[in-house]
């Protein structure tokens, strides 16, 4: 077994000095009856690289990836061009062969990424601090409502439509014994503005809400001004929690700091990740400072050692389970810090110059295809203003005519019915998405094929 | 010339931090030290000019942005790519990591990473697919979670995976939750969870996310729970138990199975925490001890790496009680091949799910790296893996037991790590953090320490399979090098590390003022 390096040799030696007879002997606390006699029946023995590599290319050949076809899928994951170095970066030992860094002297190395990831996570939400990452912008998002009650000790949370369906699904499920109350509404396809209920949430508040979550750009790519939402929400003691899937918007984008948030979460997958089917993503988190002891998960801070030079240690750790145990503001362990790694290796390559570059291509990219597509017959664009995603009204059930262009080798979208089963009104939504990494060609081919399946 | 000081008077300057008279470093013009580099903060370097990007023209077409452009300046410094490879590359060198070394953190179970794994995660076919991809365009990546599952339940002894947690505590969440779930189907109010007092952090804080009261239930002198303790606690209030087994003092429950039988009888669940799963993989199932519900930590059992904290990936394995319970999504076989059931077709094929965890299908990068492990070991080389662990840890118990403090030694062979406190450094003034440190200057990554909290000063050992025979005499003579020295001469080992990176780090000024992020000296 290539992985295992102890001979036969060496294992005799070390029974000896244990003292023991056999292998066996060291397993003697196992009831007799639980021990298994020999290798689980049923299941394969150990294989070459070669044959590993085989089996699981076969496999991998069976999906039709985002590079082979013209490719507008979104909604929480955007397919991005990543840099050659991010990898190379991340795959380096010393980072992705490293631990959770609690013995500082020697995990300097990941300290001070995560000094700086927290930085520029700050810096692009428009906020004073940021965590050190959670799992995922979803359960980022929950840990957002937790942190909300704990400071307003209201219990009350007011989730607008236009918030990504699975995200609102996974606060339900996790708030469920909570005592946190979700009060989460359904999105309307209006022309000009799909999902967009800030007037309605505003008139929701109470004395009663903890906080309202909103998502910018939202599910179906509509972008608005929170700041009404934000004094709202203040005026009546509550927190505004806004939701970004899509980070590359924030290159262009009013930040949700400027516009008055008191805390950010989203998916940092658009940098650095690539799509991975769903994971491992990376949940960002940032906050006013004020709030800084309500936060969940780890914090890197910087400090002195001994000598006085400048280091980085995590810090804050009395929120955290290993020392508050049931009373700890999370049960996360685990954070995403390789993912950390990759996403801020890519915006440090970016810089502000190369987002804003970047933010402001996906944008004028999307309002190339989005008008185009818009003039297909039976096809209607319902957003107003918007930034690399958008939402086309297609007069019928979108699912078929999603599967329909996947049949015409383009994946051109998400259909609304894949994410809302139970409101038929939005079925016939199709939402898309468009990166730097689309091509004319791609916009062409996905013209024909919807002017085809629509025709 | 002053030392620039940030908000809270600190140096912001690496190599400005030497003050003078300490006789801290050998006085370099850089700061550096030959292979020892110091390298600045991106924001102290960088430019909001500069980027390691190029990218295509922007057409001119009008903006849709609705007045909502962001002008304001952002603050992101960029770098070139000799820059930030040469940035990154730097900082790379100041972490330890197993490819550098034995990283003997007990509980964490820091084994070698095969670079095969790395390879076919990056396989375009799994990595660049999207989770919302029509079904029949990814069959492959449900071929595979599907596979991989088989494994898990098979290794396990279990009917039901649940695949999509991200991690050990969001597995942890999910086993709870089914046995909440389970509860609340049967209108049964018991909301006792009961833990014993070694448990990780993460049981009693999930247990008390899920709406359950914690009462701890203790250990009897041999290191395991009190069987007739917990059993005495039994009743209609108690929904379940959480236990760690292999426990935390790296030792077997061998009661396990009584355990699981008294709970149920009485009505209630059993949660087994499956982070040390790697003791015994292949040589026992812990379907046959009875459990209910437990997770398998992806980044341990299963050789994932751990990338500085993250991302894990922690399935959890149910009984049949539990399984109706389990979260959406999940893969299953249907009429036109493999399918995910979501939200739409949950009420035909999972109306008892507790609902979604995660916005998508779970950590498929991490199941990938797992199945590539799997495949490589085989049933006979994961046994062989929990084999070797166990031997590990009991030839460093065996090795070390005359010098360190061994508090259940007596009771019989570890499993896979090797417990030990610090009393045997009573009246030096040294304690386990000392050990910890001093492990650090001769080259190895410290053991846990100060966890499980059942022991004094505890120092917890899991050298893993990865280690030959070789690694671990080099250790042990460490080891005892550091205990000898300690006991003879105290004074000289209080200020270790020596030659790390950094020297002790002060961890109180951190937390008393905390300074989260880069600031401008010019803001200060």
């Amino acid at each position: 077994m290539r992985y295992l390096p102890l001979s036969t040799t060496d294992r005799q030696a070390m029974l000896a000095t244990i003292g023991a007879a056999d292998i066996d002997a060291l397993f003697a606390d196992v009831p007799a009856e639980a021990r298994l006699a020999g290798p689980i029946a049923g299941l394969p023995h150990h294989a070459s690289e070669m044959a590993v590599e085989r089996a699981l290319m076969t496999m991998a050949a069976k999906n039709t990836t985002a590079s082979q076809a013209p490719f507008f899928v979104g909604c929480g994951a955007y397919k991005h061009h990543v840099p050659a170095t991010v990898d190379h970066i991340i795959q380096r030992g010393e980072f992705l062969t490293a631990y959770t860094p609690y013995q500082p002297e020697i995990a300097q190395g990941t300290l001070q990424v995560l000094f700086e990831f927290q930085t520029q996570v700050a810096r692009l939400t428009g906020m004073e601090v940021a965590n050190a990452s959670m799992y995922d912008g979803s359960t980022a998002m929950t840990e957002a409502v937790f942190m909300a009650r704990r400071i307003t000790r209201r219990a009350k949370c007011l989730v607008s439509a236009g918030v990504h369906p699975h995200y609102t699904s996974v606060l339900k499920t996790l708030t469920r014994f909570t005592g946190d109350i979700v009060e989460a509404a359904t999105p309307a396809l209006t022309p000009g503005a799909p999902g967009h209920d800030l007037d309605a949430l505003i008139a929701a508040i109470d004395t009663d809400t903890s906080c309202v979550v909103v998502q910018n750009p939202n599910l179906f790519g509509h972008i608005a001004d929170l700041t009404p939402l934000a004094e709202a929400c203040h005026k009546a003691g509550a927190l505004l929690i806004v939701v970004v899937t899509e980070v590359v918007s924030l290159g262009a984008v009013k930040s949700p700091g400027e516009m008055g948030a008191d805390i950010v979460v989203g998916e940092g997958q658009s940098l650095g990740a690539g799509l991975l089917f769903g994971g491992p993503y990376l949940g960002l988190f940032a906050c006013r400072e004020k709030h800084v002891r309500q936060m969940p998960g780890r914090l890197c801070g910087e400090t002195v050692d001994a000598s006085g030079k400048r280091g980085f240690v995590l810090t804050l750790s009395t929120r955290e389970q290993h020392i508050r145990r049931e009373k700890a503001t999370s049960n996360i362990c685990t954070n995403s810090g390789l993912i950390a790694l990759a996403f801020s290796v890519h915006l440090t390559l970016l810089g502000e110059k190369g987002l804003r570059h970047l933010a402001a291509l996906n944008h004028a990219r999307a309002v190339q295809l989005a008008d185009r597509l818009g003039r297909v017959p039976g096809v209607t664009l319902l957003n107003g203003p918007f930034f690399n995603e958008f939402t086309l009204d297609l007069g019928r059930e979108a699912r078929p005519v999603v599967r329909a262009l996947a049949q015409k080798g383009v994946l051109g979208g998400v259909s609304g019915g894949r994410l809302w089963a139970g409101e038929k009104a939005l079925h016939k939504a199709m939402i898309v998405a468009v990166t730097e990494t689309a091509t004319d060609e791609d916009f062409d081919a996905f013209e024909d094929a919807l002017d085809e399946v629509m025709g | 010339m002053s030392t620039p000081m940030n908000t809270v008077g600190r140096p912001t300057r690496p190599e400005m931090g030497l003050v003078a008279g300490t006789g801290a470093a050998a006085g370099t013009f850089t700061g550096n030290k030959a292979l020892m580099l110091e390298e600045p903060l991106l924001f102290e370097r960088g430019s909001t000019d500069n980027s390691g990007v190029d990218l295509a023209p922007v057409p001119p077409v009008p903006d849709r942005l609705g007045g909502l452009a962001r002008d304001a300046a952002i603050g992101l410094p960029g770098f070139s790519e000799p820059e930030a490879v040469r940035h990154y590359t730097r900082l790379s060198r100041q972490n330890y990591a197993i490819d550098l070394g034995i990283f003997p953190l007990g509980s964490c179970t820091m084994k070698h990473n095969p670079r095969l794994n790395e390879k076919m995660a990056r396989l375009p076919g799994f990595a660049d697919i999207h989770p919302l991809q029509p079904q029949s365009t990814v069959q492959g990546a449900l071929e595979l979670i599907q596979s991989l599952a088989h494994w898990l339940m098979t290794l396990t002894g279990m009917p039901a995976v649940a695949m999509s947690p991200k991690a050990g505590a969001h597995g942890e969440l999910c086993g709870m939750l089914a046995i909440r779930a389970a509860l609340d189907a049967k209108k049964d109010p018991r909301r006792v969870v009961l833990v014993p007092e070694s448990a990780h952090g993460t049981n009693p804080a999930t247990a008390a996310f899920c709406g359950f009261t914690v009462e701890n239930i203790p250990a009897n002198d041999r290191g395991r729970v009190d069987l007739d303790a917990l059993i005495a606690r039994l009743g209609p209030d108690v929904a379940a138990v959480m236990i760690t087994n292999p426990n935390t003092c790296g030792l077997f429950e061998p009661d396990l199975k009584r355990i699981s039988d008294a709970v149920h009888a009485a009505g209630g669940y059993v949660y087994c925490d499956g982070a040390n799963f790697n003791a015994i993989v292949g040589k026992v199932r812990p379907g046959d001890l009875g459990v209910d519900a437990m997770h398998i930590n992806l980044h341990k059992t299963f050789s994932t790496p751990h990338g500085g904290g993250g991302p894990g990936s922690g399935p959890v394995v149910l009984s049949a009680a539990l399984a109706p319970f389990a979260p959406i999504p999940f893969v299953r076989l249907g009429k036109a091949g493999l399918e995910l059931v979501e939200e739409d077709t949950a009420d035909a094929h999972a109306p008892d799910s507790f609902g979604r965890m995660v916005a998508f299908h779970g950590q498929m990068g991490m199941f990938v790296r797992a199945l590539a492990y799997i495949m490589s070991h085989g049933a006979d080389g994961l046994r062989q893996v929990a084999e070797d662990a166990v031997l590990n840890a009991n030839y460093v118990l065996a090795s070390l037991k005359d010098l360190y403090t061994a508090p259940f030694a007596a009771s019989g062979p570890c499993m896979h790590e090797a417990l030990f406190s610090d009393d045997f450094l009573d009246g030096t003034g040294l304690s386990t953090l000392d050990v910890a440190k001093a492990m650090i200057d001769e080259g190895f990554h410290p053991m846990t320490v100060y966890f499980p909290l059942v022991v004094h000063g505890a120092m917890l050992v899991e050298p893993t399979e990865t280690e030959s025979k070789a690694n671990l005499d080099q250790l042990i003579g460490a080891m005892r090098h550091i205990a000898t020295q300690m006991l003879a001469d105290p004074d000289a080992w209080r200020a270790a590390p020596h030659f790390a990176p950094r020297r002790r780090l002060d961890e109180t000024q951190a937390a008393r003022k905390p300074v989260l992020g880069w600031k401008d000296e010019a803001a200060a």
